[in-house]
């Protein structure tokens, strides 16, 4: 018999999937934003915005689903989190918050040059800042250096130590060069004009080939770095078999984005991703915070957790038609093509 | 400044501004479907222009309250992981309710405000109601754990620890109903006044314009109405305070001595070393009269409980003031926007009325802030009131002075792009 800890604890992972994979994509969205080149730069930022507008306060609501888990169902390992990633989170936040009100004000301000390039400069920074910093404190989560006393709950870890290392900023990194790829890969089928298609192929070429880097990085800082961690991922009956089929899946995506099969493209990446996040989860487990917290020594009773699960299967059957709708209203191929903050300014 | 006050000051900091924008994320849709709903009824562009520009004004709003309120969610834990390790499971449905809520506000949002032209006229209107409950439950349910702290209960303590919890009972606590329909009533009083002064400001310069007209009718319908309920509300929490948190009533009142028949006082200046509130306007028996229908009801003061369990009682006092001063002046606005209309058969436009509802503009906020103050610095020196100290709920984490200048320098930043944004939005066009 599973315990429900465990359930709440595969939703916890499968919203960090989606947040992701609609998220982090946002995110990656900033980073091309900030390296919009050449006699295209214009075209390519107004893609992004395009592609974002409608949907990124949606995709950033998984964000909250798992903070709030978290503190509902493993209170202990959120305080613990809480206490020592405490400045990384932060700087996380401050990220989130100049994202989110850069890009609306960037559409709302006036719209001479250079305000708008002063906007998307911010934007797009912020949209850096913030993945590395989910990356760097899930990164430390993983190291195992965050030490807690599971009787009192009281940290015995510094504030700086746990994350302030070559691993999570590794991790960081990673994080970043998956939400650039998931970017560039969607960012293709946004568009009919052909130049721009190619603009962001070799843009999402370019981010493959980054993940491929950062993960060998951090495989292999992961032995100094986060050794439980590396166990799950070196020595179980299952983690080879699972880095060979995330590795071809990662061949699999890069070819299909340099033979131009973006439709199947946008199923790779995404697959790649979900994969990398799903074996990090089962390396992961039974720590929730290594090396002293796991799900089952920080979980919270039995009274608390069936009413929440409940309340997700619940959520789920709303949400997930709900935001199938979104995607499709804006995301389905048939679309007007004519731009969305075109349409917006003539309604003015 | 200690770490402890820089926690404090940092969170009321963070829920001071994201309360206002909160507030308009909740209340606005219902304008917005209001008018569209009008313009599907009658056909008028004029209704569509005001739906959409409304909506302009709504998305920045919206943006700017999403990202501070994730910034306080995750505040909870960089700043009160004690609190949070102790009440998370047990204020978690509430919680778990919001997300869900958000969601759908989240994702309808998009559509409301992107989806003009993309999905059937009687589906965007539907996606505008959906923001519109999205928004309202969003509130409620946060507000819901608010009152958790206030008025804790459904779970019992052993050995310092919590057990027995019931999350049920937890978020149906005492308070929770008092406080969301006062904090939903406010939202929509503020906001409703808010647009319907600024409407104003453009009406006495061009009274017979359309578009302002209806905007106008709109906005103050829904502020008159709200200020006429608020009254209702407002009791139900006075006397809900009476029998749960007699310590908080007696400081907005400056109550020290316990005593029958008690006075209403009229502004006051407490002295806490003294302990008596000097140059307050008493109306005799009033406070007695208006908690128990009772002339002679006993009131419980200040001095029942001991220096080291009440709360900083001049603050909570002035704020109170401030909040139901501001109450009464959109309660007399209301009436008198009843009335006019009600004489002269029509919009309220006479040039004096006009100026009255644009004074009322920020009263309603002005409102909302004081009222957040009562309950937070009433609720003090505790965190989870009588169980646990806000003082034993915060972070080990030191220098937490950095992170308060941090986003308050962040704050005051985007504040004034919003106000700008804003003027820009609501200028831009006359």
């Amino acid at each position: 018999m599973i315990q429900l800890e465990i359930y709440i604890a595969g939703v916890m992972l499968v919203s960090l999937i989606i947040y992701m994979l609609t998220g982090g994509a946002d995110f990656g969205g900033g980073v091309w934003d900030l390296f919009a080149t050449g006699e295209r730069a214009k075209d390519q930022r107004e893609l992004i915005t395009h592609a974002l507008a409608p949907i990124w306060e949606a995709n950033h609501v998984w964000l909250i689903v798992i903070v709030v888990l978290l503190f509902v169902a493993f209170p202990v390992a959120f305080a613990s989190i809480g206490t020592a990633l405490h400045i990384p989170l932060t700087l996380m936040l401050i990220g989130i918050v100049l994202r989110g009100t850069a890009f609306v004000f960037r559409t709302y301000d006036d719209q001479s040059e250079t305000t708008h390039l002063r906007w998307s400069r911010l934007f797009a920074i912020a949209s850096i800042i913030t993945p590395i910093m989910l990356g760097v404190t899930l990164g430390a989560v993983a190291s195992g250096t965050i030490h807690v006393d599971v009787e009192t709950g009281i940290v015995e870890t510094d504030f700086i130590s746990s994350w302030f290392a070559l691993f999570p900023f590794a991790i960081g990194v990673f994080t970043l060069t998956l939400c650039a790829l998931l970017a560039a890969v969607y960012l293709t089928l946004e568009t009919d004009n052909s130049e721009l298609q190619e603009d962001f192929r070799i843009r999402a070429l370019v981010a493959a080939v980054s993940v491929g880097v950062m993960a060998g990085i951090s495989f292999l800082l992961s032995a100094e770095g986060a050794p439980t961690i590396r166990k799950g991922l070196g020595n179980s009956v299952w983690s080879v078999p699972f880095h060979l089929l995330t590795g071809a899946v990662a061949i699999w995506a890069i070819w299909a984005i340099w033979k131009r099969h973006y439709s199947l493209a946008r199923v790779l990446a995404p697959i790649q991703v979900t994969l990398i996040i799903f074996g990090w989860g089962l390396a992961q487990y039974p720590h929730i915070v290594s090396p002293n917290l796991t799900f089952s020594n920080t979980a919270a009773s039995k009274s608390v957790l069936q009413p929440v699960l409940i309340i997700v299967v619940i959520g789920a059957v709303i949400v997930i038609p709900a935001f199938w709708y979104l995607y499709t209203v804006f995301k389905g191929r048939d679309d007007q093509t004519g731009s969305l903050i075109e349409q917006d300014k003539t309604n003015n | 400044m200690s770490d402890l006050l820089a926690a404090r000051a940092q969170m009321a900091m963070s829920l001071a501004f994201h309360i206002i924008f909160a507030s308009i994320g909740i209340a606005m849709p219902l304008l917005m479907v209001i008018a569209e709903g009008l313009w599907l009824k009658t056909k008028d562009e004029t209704y569509l222009t005001l739906a959409k520009r409304w909506s302009k004004g709504t998305a920045i709003m919206f943006a700017v309250g999403a990202v501070s309120g994730t910034v306080l969610s995750f505040e909870l834990g960089l700043l009160w992981p004690t609190f949070m390790a102790y009440a998370g499971p047990i204020i978690g449905m509430p919680f778990s309710l919001e997300g869900l809520a958000f969601f759908i506000e989240a994702i309808f949002l998009g559509i409301y405000l992107y989806g003009w032209n993309r999905v059937p006229k009687t589906v965007h209107w539907l996606a505008g109601v959906m923001v519109l409950l999205g928004g309202m439950m969003s509130g409620i349910f946060v507000v819901t754990a608010n009152a958790w702290m206030n008025t804790p209960t459904g779970f019992t303590i052993e050995d310092g620890k919590a057990v027995n919890i019931d999350p049920i009972a937890a978020m149906l606590n005492p308070s929770s109903f008092s406080q969301a329909l006062h904090m939903t009533i406010a939202a929509f009083l503020a906001v409703g006044f808010a647009v319907a002064g600024i409407h104003a400001y453009f009406l006495r310069r061009d009274p017979q314009n359309e578009f302002h007209r209806k905007a106008f009718a709109i906005a103050l319908c829904v502020g008159g109405i709200f200020a006429l309920l608020q009254p209702i509300s407002g009791d139900i929490s006075a006397k809900r305070l009476a029998k749960h948190q007699p310590i908080k009533l007696a400081a907005m009142e400056a109550q020290w001595e316990t005593e029958r028949g008690a006075p209403l006082r009229i502004g006051g200046i407490p002295d806490e070393e003294a302990e008596v509130t000097r140059y307050a306007i008493e109306i005799p028996k009033a406070l007695s009269f208006l908690v128990h229908f009772d002339l002679n009801a006993e009131i419980k003061g200040l001095k029942d409980f001991p220096p080291e369990n009440r709360p900083p009682v001049a603050i909570v006092h002035y704020a109170f003031q401030i909040m139901v001063g501001c109450g009464i002046v959109m309660i007399i606005a209301g009436i008198l926007g009843g009335w006019l209309a009600w004489r002269h058969k029509g919009l309220p436009i006479k040039s004096w009325y006009l100026r009255f509802v644009t004074i009322c503009t920020p009263l309603g906020f002005i409102a909302i802030e004081a009222g957040w103050t009562v309950t937070e610095v009433g609720r003090q020196p505790w965190v989870i009131y009588n169980i646990m100290r806000t003082a034993d709920a915060v972070t080990p984490m030191p220098h937490l002075i950095v992170p308060f200048i941090g986003f308050t320098v962040l704050y005051i930043f985007l504040s004034i792009i919003v106000v700008i944004l804003l003027r820009r939005q609501i200028f831009i066009y006359d």
